[in-house]
């Protein structure tokens, strides 16, 4: 049986809905009567960037669909039909290709923003864990995606990395093979990453997308201060520094929209190619197996992972060194969904926390970008050097936490959020 | 802690240098698609000397005779040499990929998206880089893609270059410059030596108009997208002038 | 939070012009979206105007060309032909006046056509999309009518049109044969898919 105390319209139209589906209830809980902090920033423009971006994805990417052709022998003909000939093909495929970065940027950013202030701290596991499984996914739809033009850097990208799955002994080339069906990465291997980023992934990310957000509207918006304001309520039960996300951040989130707009229309019409890392340049040569390119680099929201699998160039504990390597970028990864385990400290922003949680962010931060210029460039000696000390860094960042958090003074919380 | 980060970013940078390149200077070159009459030569010279190996397969007469403002009658009569080509053809070669391979050791490229895959600069000095070198078959050799196997189907307009000892304006004929002149000192100036129908500054007008024609080819999109992205911006610009203005006024609530 | 020195005015017309706004944004952004389904220039150069050379076409006689996927008839009618299909009348025909616009401006008199004798016609039945079957010659056998004035006979469900592609009463096909648009190039060469204003 339905709720008899849930909210309803009183009358009308509305009322007849919510007679039959909670549309009432669900814009109080989710919106009207949501309450969140008073005190976002600018950091929390990128939650609902990233959901605007991922309309844009959905929308560019069905549209894309209608005059692309998953073959080996047409895929790339076919861009170039829709970049020519199709009426505004251009501009509907420079939006998904720069989506895809502004994505990254926009995921990037929000996670970064996850760390400044413990927004994955208890109770909020649940969050970070979903959030987490999108940005996975993300990796595997881009990736994907990234494919589906067949140029030189569509397939040479694709090969590198799914050479990476025939590292793992034993059944590595044989999970390879399967996974790309064919004995070279083929028209096969084409037709089903299409499936995949069209159909299968889309449908993972939506389904995360919701329970990431129904998981955060269950314990509530964390904020630049940390500290819990359901805490202090007044005597209706209201939060004290509380504010209902509509129309109060929904107003604020449009003025992050038309700035986000700005810049990213400002690239699609001025540097849809964003320098040569949103579109690389040996992608505009249909892709021949005969011939790598000179310099294979992978799309720069890969590159920091792609350099701590290049660091590895030893053997250790005997797993030769690109089983290590493989086995380090899974980890580098992996250990993201356990963060909200590793952090013991008594805050959780990091404007609370001690000089050491605010010196191991700055350099995971710098090293995280490090390695994502190094992941760009061919590899050198010093690079190298370079690469494995960012590598040690963004391990240290996270394994040493459970013992520097803990250990380190933090400051006093206030009682309410300071507005900063 | 942000002044910090920016600090070990800025000592981390000059490990970082970007690759240069691989070792050739380019002759910079910046394409002016505004420059309608510019790529009317441009295409008039492509047709006329490079489509006869080179296809640019997802280039329509149509969309080029649109886009740099010439009449169909005029694109038909002047750029259209092939029977088995229409108005809204592409703008294919007649040379079939097996007979390129079976005369020049590898079938010539298509040249669509070449200005996007290499830059227009690359192209610009390609064009300008064939010398006369008798060791190769063709007779001639090139600065900037050694052992290249095509022939310079310029040279009736260029004339023949050859490789002398001299000064020069341009960083890309060699390392040395004279502090006094300002000049470049090298033996791997270029230079015409036997005139052809073009003089040198004509031909590189020459050269310009065709490179400028094949960024347009690279991206015709651009052309449009230029047009349309001030009145975007500007749209976007007074939306947001709204929002701010909203946001501040509901805003006023909250203390 | 309280009501007090609200300015519902202000408020009002801002949250309006922020909707308005957005809202012409919305329309600009389903521009492209909506423009995209139009024919693309692959498509437009498939179906751009094709030239038929109807020197050979002897009197009598017809020639089918394609243009846009369809069958385009081109008829040479002979005097007699004429004669017998403008002899026709509204006893016969559902539209001998050619009132539906199934024809171009300039395609008109009885025989709907620029020159009498040359006929340009869209092969396909105005019932249901079957391609008639050529019938020229006076009272032909399968038509189904007697005093049959030579025409077209549609095998699908037996409509029948005339030399000028005029539907018979009587049929279920509701209108006369499109005429698509044409022009005379020269006096051998026709161009399907042009008007003749914009040569």
């Amino acid at each position: 049986m339905a709720d008899p105390n849930k909210p309803k319209a009183e009358r009308g139209v509305m009322r007849w809905v919510d007679d039959r589906f909670p549309a009432t209830q669900m814009w109080q809980e989710h919106l009207s009567r949501y309450y969140a902090p008073k005190n976002f920033n600018v950091w929390y423009f990128f939650g609902s960037l990233a959901l605007l971006v991922l309309v844009n994805q959905i929308l560019t990417g069905i549209w894309l669909t209608m005059s692309f052709n998953p073959s080996a022998e047409g895929a790339f003909a076919s861009v170039e039909y829709i970049m020519r000939d199709v009426e505004w093909g251009w501009l509907i495929r420079y939006m998904h290709s720069t989506g895809a970065s502004a994505f990254f940027i926009v995921v990037y950013l929000h996670m970064f923003r996850g760390l400044l202030y413990g927004s994955y701290r208890a109770p909020r596991e649940l969050v970070w864990i979903f959030g987490m499984a999108i940005y996975l996914a993300l990796m595997a739809e881009a990736f994907m995606g990234y494919l589906l033009p067949w140029g030189q850097m569509s397939y040479w990208g694709a090969q590198v990395i799914i050479s990476l799955f025939s590292a793992i002994p034993g059944i590595g080339p044989d999970l390879a093979q399967w996974i790309r069906g064919d004995y070279l990465i083929s028209g096969i291997t084409l037709n089903r990453f299409f499936a995949l980023h069209v159909v299968a992934l889309p449908i993972v990310i939506l389904a995360l997308v919701v329970l990431h957000i129904i998981a955060l509207h269950e314990v509530g918006s964390n904020n630049p201060d940390g500290i819990d304001i359901k805490a202090r309520k007044d005597e209706s039960g209201r939060p004290l520094d509380g504010i209902p996300f509509h129309p109060y951040y929904t107003v604020k989130d449009l003025v992050g929209v038309a700035v986000f707009l700005f810049v990213f229309c400002g690239v699609i019409f001025y540097f849809p190619e964003g320098g040569g890392y949103f579109l690389e340049k040996p992608n505009f040569e249909p892709a021949d197996p005969l011939k790598t390119p000179d310099h294979i680099a992978p799309v720069w929201y890969f590159t920091p992972f792609y350099a701590i699998l290049r660091a590895i160039t030893f053997s250790l504990f005997g797993l030769e060194a690109k089983f290590l390597g493989v086995l380090c970028m899974g980890a580098a990864i992996a250990v993201l969904f356990v963060l909200p385990w590793l952090d013991r400290s008594r805050v959780r922003s990091i404007r609370y926390k001690g000089w050491v949680s605010k010196l191991m962010l700055a350099l995971f931060a710098a090293s995280f970008v490090t390695l994502g210029v190094l992941g760009v460039l061919p590899p050198t000696t010093a690079r190298t050097a370079l690469a494995q000390l960012c590598t040690v860094i963004y391990f240290a960042f996270f394994l040493l936490m459970p013992f520097y958090s803990r250990w380190e003074k933090t400051k006093p919380v206030p009682e309410r959020v300071t507005g900063r | 802690m942000k002044t910090r980060l920016l600090a070990l970013l800025l000592m981390l940078l000059p490990t970082l240098g970007f690759a240069a390149g691989d070792g050739v200077h380019l002759r910079e070159m910046t394409p002016d698609l505004r420059d309608r009459a510019s790529l009317q030569r441009g295409m008039k010279l492509f047709v006329n000397y490079c489509m006869g190996c080179h296809s640019l397969q997802y280039q329509r007469f149509s969309r080029a005779a649109e886009d740099l403002d010439m009449p169909r009658d005029l694109v038909e009569d002047n750029l259209i040499f092939s029977s088995g080509l229409g108005f809204n053809d592409q703008m294919r070669s007649a040379m079939s990929a097996d007979d390129g391979e079976g005369w020049f050791g590898a079938a010539p490229p298509d040249l669509t998206l070449e200005a996007r895959l290499r830059g227009s600069d690359w192209i610009y000095s390609y064009l300008l880089g064939f010398y006369r070198d008798p060791s190769r078959p063709t007779g001639v050799n090139n600065r900037v893609f050694p052992l290249v196997a095509m022939p310079n189907v310029l040279e009736p307009l260029q004339g023949v270059q050859e490789k002398v000892c001299a000064a020069s304006e341009h960083p890309a004929e060699g390392a040395e410059i004279d502090p006094l002149t300002g000049k470049y000192q090298s033996c791997e100036v270029l230079k015409v030596t036997r005139p052809g129908a073009m003089a040198p500054e004509g031909f590189e007008g020459a050269v310009y108009d065709l490179t400028n024609f094949l960024a347009y080819v690279g991206e015709p999109s651009r052309l449009k997208a230029e047009a349309l992205a001030p009145k975007v911006l500007i749209f976007i610009l007074i939306f947001g002038v709204i929002a701010y203005l909203l946001k501040r006024e509901y805003w006023r609530d909250i203390h | 939070m309280t009501d007090s020195g609200v300015n519902k005015g202000r408020r009002r017309f801002l949250v309006g012009a922020t909707t308005v706004v957005g809202a012409i944004g919305a329309v600009g952004v389903a521009v492209p979206f909506v423009a995209s389904w139009q024919p693309s220039a692959r498509a437009r150069a498939a179906g751009a105007p094709i030239k038929a050379d109807i020197s050979k076409l002897e009197p009598g006689q017809r020639m089918i060309v394609e243009w846009r996927g369809r069958p385009i008839w081109i008829l040479n009618r002979t005097p007699e032909m004429i004669a017998r299909t403008e002899a026709l009348g509204a006893d016969r025909l559902a539209d001998p006046d050619s009132r539906e616009p199934q024809q171009p401006d300039y395609a008109d008199g009885p025989m709907r056509a620029i020159r009498p004798e040359i006929g340009v016609l869209i092969g396909i039945c105005t019932h249901l999309g079957c391609s008639p079957l050529f019938k020229p010659d006076p009272d032909a056998e399968g038509v189904g009518v007697a005093n049959w004035p030579g025409g077209f006979f549609c095998p699908c469900h037996g409509s029948r049109f005339d030399l000028a592609g005029r539907v018979f009463v009587n049929v279920p096909a509701p209108l006369n044969l499109e005429v698509p648009p044409y022009r005379f190039e020269s006096d051998d060469v026709i161009v399907v898919g042009e008007d003749e204003e914009t040569a």
